[in-house]
């Protein structure tokens, strides 16, 4: 049901080119002072509920690996398109960006660099197959084999070489576009916390 | 210290995987919220944005159907009869430079990367709740001031044109969130 929250009209300051809009702020009364020796931390709260539920990470990570690895085998058998594409490459983003929740740092690296050959190649049907095939064997195996090959920093190492070897392809295959080669060597700059 | 009581607020959490939504799920809960509403795409997240008028936004970038970006520039529609203003968060797994100036000029509020983690999304949340910051409409933008410092110290052409302001309405001034007393 919609909040039946009467609405206050903004503060609206009118300048030459802009307006400067001051919305009526709905969200104070949800703050609230506490004394310093409250013992309630919200935030590790949260975190222990986290841990709680760590017991399905391997289990949602491979759920992720076979997603990706169905993805994979649509574009071998019909080729890429927008849709066969887009599904690859939130396939590998969604563990780009969860591998380390779950624990999987590794794999979200190798995904990481699987998201770059997909957003920056300016062909993809003239990516090497086994450039990509790769990625996902080497996503795969290192959820499969966490226990043995992550411990010996070899999913690290194996990350690690990938992204060079992707980032080699990517840099010889854009230099004749000069905004993709910036876009490939900037780092990132929003770190997580 | 102020702390945020997660039970007065309404979440909307747009995210088209099941694990992140459940683990965001979980941390809100462990917030204390009681009301987080979910949606797998961004056509879905704004009907229930009309349907649930959410206080705050938890949205994916990469969705199906329409993605988070283009579910900022729908929210933010200055003429809609929703509310144009909830504070949007960005969760995702995107971290460029340019991806973040995407997100800001689309009309994100805050911008929170991946890998997530409690005390960023609980960081973001506070911000948005006790430092609400004003909204600019121009020709081009419609969102929250882009300009979070003001700083004697840039160099550089000054790109709005200022004047003396003309109030065009003049409710009540609504306090900023900082509490005192």
């Amino acid at each position: 049901m919609a909040k039946d929250k009467t609405m206050v009209p903004p503060k609206i300051e009118a300048f030459a080119d802009h307006h400067v809009i001051t919305p009526p702020n709905t969200l104070k009364h949800a703050i609230r002072r506490v004394i310093d020796r409250e013992l309630d931390d919200p935030v590790a709260r949260a975190e222990q509920a986290l841990a709680n539920l760590s017991g399905e990470f391997k289990t949602w990570m491979r759920s992720e690996c076979d997603r990706l690895a169905a993805a994979h085998a649509v574009i071998v058998k019909k080729g890429f398109d927008a849709r066969t594409r887009g599904e690859l490459f939130r396939a590998a983003h969604d563990i780009k960006g969860d591998a380390a929740t779950f624990g999987f740092p590794a794999a979200g690296a190798a995904a990481e660099s699987l998201c770059r050959i997909l957003e920056h190649a300016p062909d993809l049907d003239a990516v090497p197959p086994d450039l990509i095939q790769h990625h996902i064997d080497a996503i795969q195996a290192i959820v499969r084999e966490h226990n043995t090959i992550e411990k010996a920093g070899v999913a690290d190492e194996l990350s690690k070489r990938l992204r060079a070897v992707a980032d080699d392809y990517l840099m010889v295959v854009n230099r004749e576009r000069p905004d993709h080669l910036e876009m490939i060597s900037a780092p990132s700059i929003a770190l997580a916390e | 210290m102020f702390r945020i009581d997660f039970n007065k607020l309404r979440f909307l959490v747009c995210d088209d995987n099941p694990h992140m939504r459940r683990i965001l799920r979980t941390l809100l809960h462990s917030f204390g919220a009681r009301e987080v509403y979910e949606a797998e795409d961004g056509a879905t997240a704004l009907e229930m944005y009309s349907h649930y008028v959410p206080d705050i936004v938890i949205a994916d970038w990469q969705m199906p159907i329409f993605d988070g970006l283009e579910l900022a520039q729908m929210i933010r529609q200055p003429d809609s009869k929703g509310n144009p203003y909830a504070p949007i968060i960005m969760l995702t797994g995107h971290s460029e430079k340019r991806r973040i100036t995407m997100a800001r000029d689309a009309g994100v509020t805050e911008f929170l990367a991946k890998p997530i983690s409690a005390k960023g999304l609980y960081l973001r949340i506070m911000s948005v709740v006790a430092h609400p910051r004003p909204f600019i409409k121009t020709k081009n933008y419609f969102g929250p001031d882009r300009r979070r410092n003001t700083t004697v110290a840039y160099i550089g052409p000054e790109r709005r044109n200022g004047g003396e302001a003309e109030v065009l309405q003049q409710p009540s001034l609504l306090d900023k969130a900082r509490v005192t007393g």
